[in-house]
């Protein structure tokens, strides 16, 4: 390979895929890289194109596939092997050592010398200078890393990306957390660094900074390269139908459920650095969608309502009436039941039965006075665990022997024990398998049409337009759209969902 | 839903990815460390026979277990707090503070209930103490009661001097009192024992702390108080401590400010021998309560045989080691 027109081939990939646990998530991916391109990769949340840059940059190693330099094939062990190539990858909250200087974080791993000889202090501090002089930007090398701003930060880590000569710099969604002024700064730096013929690679949600700053765009989307294109022959919409156009599956339906009173209020909820301003109504039977890219706040949203993080300023109101729900405890007498997002951490007691651990939001149900009835808890589980047909070998083994499908379902059937009339549920079907999902979806439809109120987070837009009665979608911290079922399309929750920066900042 | 609903005890071929085969019987009930614990209890006992012939003789047994009733005691205690997930290393002197502030009460010949209350209620205050530092301020518990420890030693020898304080006569000997034939301090240690077994094994609330310990966010998120759980703890430990001085005393006939020194490695060793797991989750009273016994058994068995204190320091440093790895093992084997 090499030439392609006037391209040179930088890197080549050629059928990367990548499975973790078993599950496939980057499938038979060719992508050419060329010198001196600014190379934007986009797809919605865990569609791969992190995996991808991972991979690039050894983090991860592939499954399968081969990756090659300059037409040589390497093979990309660790981060630092990675680094000896000439691949740097600059993360979005940059790792570094806050306490020791900009100027040592940028030697660091490159000094060389006995363990024994003199640190060369002065020499350090004047090439880390240097390197400053040369992105143009202002940082004392001397300060410490702790107490510089974000972008600051990842200046010194472009920087030691310079440091090593790097070939390839790959930026993870950089721009998040930046100002605008920052985020120009940010661009001209870039522009800069590819004009010089190196190659970036660039990830990001926010469509007008891709135009404004890349080259071509490949667009991934569960797990597969569906395009790589130059951007100006790619319309936004363009973009976003690549992004999603999956088929929707027949069998989402949502059932009929009777629409009833208002069972939670929310009234202009707000956290500082989370969300802000969050207003919304849920009724009985109704099932609302929250959509939005991970870290839009919806999380901290259903958190809130929970009790687990508390807002500072709005009201919470219940079938009516303000609550102040200052701890998961409270919500639960409020019937108010949350299914976490991340089953491992805050879901399942992994040691535990899988009795003990359907039955640990209603003591009260399994136990007089305190003392338990084993009997009792017993046919509670037993009853459950038909209910929702979890699999098992028996309901003694600890719930981590089982499969995540089945994990999900035990922390649902330990909610439904606590009879809610209001149920938020994070992600319930993520890394579940596609026949579990099916089920899934039946259960949520049940439950509303049993009258309870249900806020569903999900980032698998499908299952939002499939089971939502509305779709409210979040973007950086503040609710962007209202959508009826009716109404409510992929392109019309992404474009709702993608930050559009101008705008967000100005209010 | 076209799958058949699959309950207990139905014979369910487990396809492929739903769910581990269970364990089978015999491991569920061999495969335990407090299966180790009573192995290494009937061996030791059998050593000992070697040594002298007292030793196959329960009585003896039972005798020599009060030199060590008052640490069991607190061991039992301690377990609870270890599978809470948090660490209390300052009931030994917390015991010794109490123990000194009740005696100096007695020798003013105060009336007994306020003596007892003195006692009762320092080592309440030395309980509080410890929860509101790690569970008001959020401290990691093994730096707050390393500081304790050494706080509450360091006031007895305040309070104590360098003298013994002694106790009325009547006072002294409970260890000679014999109640449905066993010496009074081991009654009160098996006593205690059925009733936090009971507490652990029975109750919501035992649930819960083994609940708390496994995965505290979890637990959390159940709506499950954690931090009032092991603010209660805490509180128990300290007011065990000063039980414990109580009938540290009543043996002894004197108090001094080194009361059980360095009776924190023996009361950890006693919880890791029954098989507590140093992180939490996991452990029972049965293993603690047989780990307890092993050990009396080892230190009579070591004196008997004439080890130098040192030596015997030394055995007991390499039980602790060898127990946390073999209830590491365990647990490995058993956690998937």
């Amino acid at each position: 390979m090499g030439q392609l027109g006037s391209q040179q081939t930088l890197i080549e990939a050629r059928g990367i895929s990548k499975s973790f646990a078993g599950v496939e998530v980057l499938r038979d991916v060719d992508l050419h890289l060329y010198r001196g391109e600014i190379h934007a990769l986009l797809g919605e949340n865990g569609a791969g194109k992190s995996t991808f840059a991972k991979i690039l940059a050894g983090v991860h190693r592939p499954t399968r596939g081969s990756i090659a330099l300059n037409g040589d094939v390497v093979e990309i062990q660790n981060p630092l092997a990675a680094q000896r190539l000439g691949i740097t990858l600059i993360h979005q909250e940059p790792l570094s050592f806050p306490d020791l200087s900009v100027a040592e974080n940028l030697v660091l791993g490159r000094l060389a010398g006995s363990p024994w000889s003199k640190v060369p202090w002065k020499e350090i501090e004047e090439e880390a200078a240097q390197l400053m002089t040369l992105l143009g930007v202002d940082i004392d090398v001397k300060r410490p890393m702790r107490g510089l701003s974000i972008a600051d930060q990842q200046m010194v880590e472009i920087a030691r990306a310079l440091a090593s000569d790097s070939r390839l710099i790959i930026m993870d969604e950089p721009t998040a957390p930046l100002t605008p002024k920052e985020v120009e700064t940010l661009f001209s730096i870039a522009r800069r660094l590819r004009d010089e013929g190196r190659t970036i690679i660039f990830i990001s949600h926010r469509l007008e900074e891709v135009r404004a700053l890349c080259d071509r765009v490949t667009i991934f989307r569960d797990g597969n390269k569906v395009a790589t294109d130059t951007i100006s022959n790619l319309t936004d919409a363009d973009i976003i139908r690549l992004m999603i156009g999956r088929s929707l599956r027949e069998y989402l339906k949502k059932q009929d459920a009777q629409i009833g009173d208002v069972a939670l209020e929310v009234k202009g909820l707000t956290k500082a650095g989370y969300f802000k301003d969050i207003s919304f109504a849920i009724r009985r039977g109704e099932i609302v969608g929250l959509g939005g890219l991970v870290g839009a706040g919806r999380t901290d949203v259903a958190r809130a309502l929970f009790g687990i993080a508390p807002a500072d300023k709005g009201e919470i109101l219940i079938k009516g009436t303000a609550v102040a729900i200052s701890d998961p405890a409270v919500a639960i007498d409020h019937r108010v039941a949350f299914v976490p997002e991340d089953r491992a951490i805050a879901g399942i007691f992994r040691t535990l039965s899988v009795e003990q651990n359907i039955t640990a939001a209603v003591p009260e149900k399994i136990s007089n006075a305190g003392i338990i009835n084993f009997s009792t808890e017993h046919e509670i589980a037993t009853d459950s665990i038909q209910k929702l047909s979890i699999r098992l070998a028996s309901m003694r083994q600890p719930i981590g022997e089982l499969s995540g499908g089945n994990q999900q379902k035990s922390i649902l059937a330990r909610w439904l024990l606590t009879d809610p009339e209001i149920l938020i549920l994070d992600e319930p079907t993520r890394g579940i398998d596609i026949g579990v999902k099916a089920e899934f979806y039946d259960m949520i439809g049940e439950l509303a049409a049993s009258g309870r109120a249900i806020l569903l987070i999900s980032s698998e837009l499908p299952e939002l337009l499939a089971l939502c009665d509305r779709v409210l979608v979040m973007s950086e911290g503040r609710i962007t759209a209202d959508i009826p079922r009716a109404e409510a399309t992929q392109e019309s929750i992404m474009h709702a969902a993608v930050p559009r920066s101008a705008e967000v900042r100005a209010s | 839903m076209s799958e058949a609903p699959v309950g207990l005890n139905s014979t369910v071929s487990a396809t492929h990815r739903d769910a581990a085969p269970p364990r089978p019987l015999w491991q569920v009930i061999f495969v335990r460390p407090e299966t180790l614990t009573f192995v290494l209890l009937v061996l030791a006992i059998f050593a000992g026979g070697q040594l002298s012939p007292y030793f196959l003789d329960i009585r003896y047994i039972l005798d020599s277990f009060t030199l060590t009733a008052e640490l069991s005691l607190l061991a039992l205690i301690l377990t609870l707090v270890i599978i809470a997930g948090e660490i209390d290393l300052s009931p030994a002197s917390a015991m010794a503070l109490s123990a000194c502030l009740f005696a100096y009460a007695m020798s003013f010949d105060w009336p007994m209930w306020i003596c007892v209350s003195i006692g009762i209620g320092s080592g309440l205050i030395m309980g509080a103490i410890n929860s509101a530092l790690i569970i008001g301020l959020q401290l990691p518990s093994i730096i707050v009661t390393i500081g304790t420890l050494t706080l509450y030693r360091g006031l007895a020898q305040v309070i104590a001097g360098d003298k013994s304080i002694r106790v009325p006569e009547w006072y002294i000997g409970i260890d000679k009192v014999q109640v449905l034939g066993l010496p009074a301090p081991d009654l009160i240690f098996i006593l205690a024992a059925i009733a936090l077994a009971f507490l652990l094994g029975m109750t919501v609330w035992g649930r819960q702390i083994y609940q708390t310990g496994t995965n505290e966010t979890a637990a959390i998120y159940a709506g499950i108080r954690t931090r009032r759980i092991k603010a209660v703890l805490f509180l128990a430990t300290g007011v065990t401590a000063s039980i414990a001085g109580m009938i540290f005393i009543s043996r002894l006939g004197s108090v001094r400010y080194d009361l059980g020194l360095g009776g924190e490695l023996q009361m950890v060793l006693m919880a890791m021998l029954g098989g507590t797991y140093i992180f939490g989750g996991r452990g029972t009273i049965l293993g603690t309560f047989l780990a307890a016994l092993l050990l009396s058994v080892i230190s009579t068995g070591m004196t008997t045989a004439n080890l130098l204190p040192a030596t015997q320091l030394c055995v007991l440093g390499v039980l602790l080691v060898l127990s946390i790895i073999a209830t590491n093992f365990i647990y490995s084997r058993t956690q998937r």
